[in-house]
């Protein structure tokens, strides 16, 4: 089981904003490893965690608010006993995902992008994509806490 | 992202160590490729056992010097990979596109 953090059904909402830097994707991924970490979940499944968040970021900045400084990338952690929701919002035009093609396609194997998302899927339980309707779009990913084992009971 | 180069047996390996990401490092690597090639230097061993962290970024940038060396006639090859970037790889199914080592001494001699 995760730590007494959850065991006492404690319950939180980290949220940030910030401006589409590419130089702030290590800091973000570092915030998603500490909250793992404070949940108390093992070491891969926090990296994998971590590579999700810093992956959804990169496209929020790169391709949602296409590297212009002044639109903000949303961020929220929402832990609660039995899952951590993360959501990932940009000011960008919206996509259309099931436009993206398929990473494992014979024929894409060998270009040098259009993973991301495909990792993101692979690593966290439950993810959606929307374009929201006041503009922008979302990744609404989830890892499921209650299956999990994590580092040990601070009892 | 540092990367240092030495020549063993005809083969150039190139030791990678740090982050291969987005904003770091993620175009270094191809533009050392580039100029080995340049200089005629087609057999390019990656070493990357020092390699803390990849993202999509750095997975792409490793496709794409293959890519580049294999266009150019050269052979490029992987040595050391982590328990992470390998799976990184493998649900990519790149781990069927690239030729991979755990010892150097293999790895440069699977070189024709």
């Amino acid at each position: 089981m995760v730590n007494k953090f959850l065991k006492n059904g404690l319950q939180e909402d980290f949220e940030i904003s910030f401006g589409s830097h590419i130089q702030y994707l290590d800091l973000i991924q570092e915030l998603a490893l500490s909250i793992t970490k404070l949940i108390g979940l093992e070491e891969d499944v926090s990296y994998w965690i971590g590579l999700s968040v810093r992956e959804s970021v990169t496209n929020a900045i790169r391709h949602g608010n296409q590297q212009d400084e002044t639109k903000k990338v949303g961020l929220r952690f929402k832990i609660s006993p039995d899952r951590l929701m993360i959501l990932v919002q940009d000011e960008g035009k919206g996509f259309d995902i099931s436009s993206l093609p398929d990473p494992l396609d014979q024929d894409n194997l060998l270009k040098p992008s259009g993973r991301g998302i495909f990792y993101v899927r692979t690593f966290m339980d439950d993810v959606r994509f929307r374009n929201r309707p006041d503009g922008g779009f979302e990744v609404r990913m989830e890892k499921r806490l209650d299956n999990l084992k994590g580092e040990k009971d601070e009892d | 992202m540092k990367i240092e180069e030495r020549v063993v047996g005809g083969v150039t390996i190139l030791d990678i160590s740090g982050k291969i990401t987005i904003g770091e490092g993620s175009i270094e690597i191809k533009n050392k490729v580039r100029e080995l090639l340049a200089a005629g230097s087609k057999n390019i061993l990656l070493n990357l056992g020092n390699v803390g962290m990849v993202d999509s970024s750095g997975i792409g940038e490793l496709v794409s010097s293959f890519t580049t060396v294999t266009n150019a006639g050269g052979q490029l090859k992987l040595l050391k990979l982590t328990k992470k970037l390998k799976e990184l790889l493998a649900i990519t199914k790149l781990l069927t596109v690239f030729d991979s080592f755990t010892d150097e001494g293999e790895a440069v001699g699977s070189y024709s």
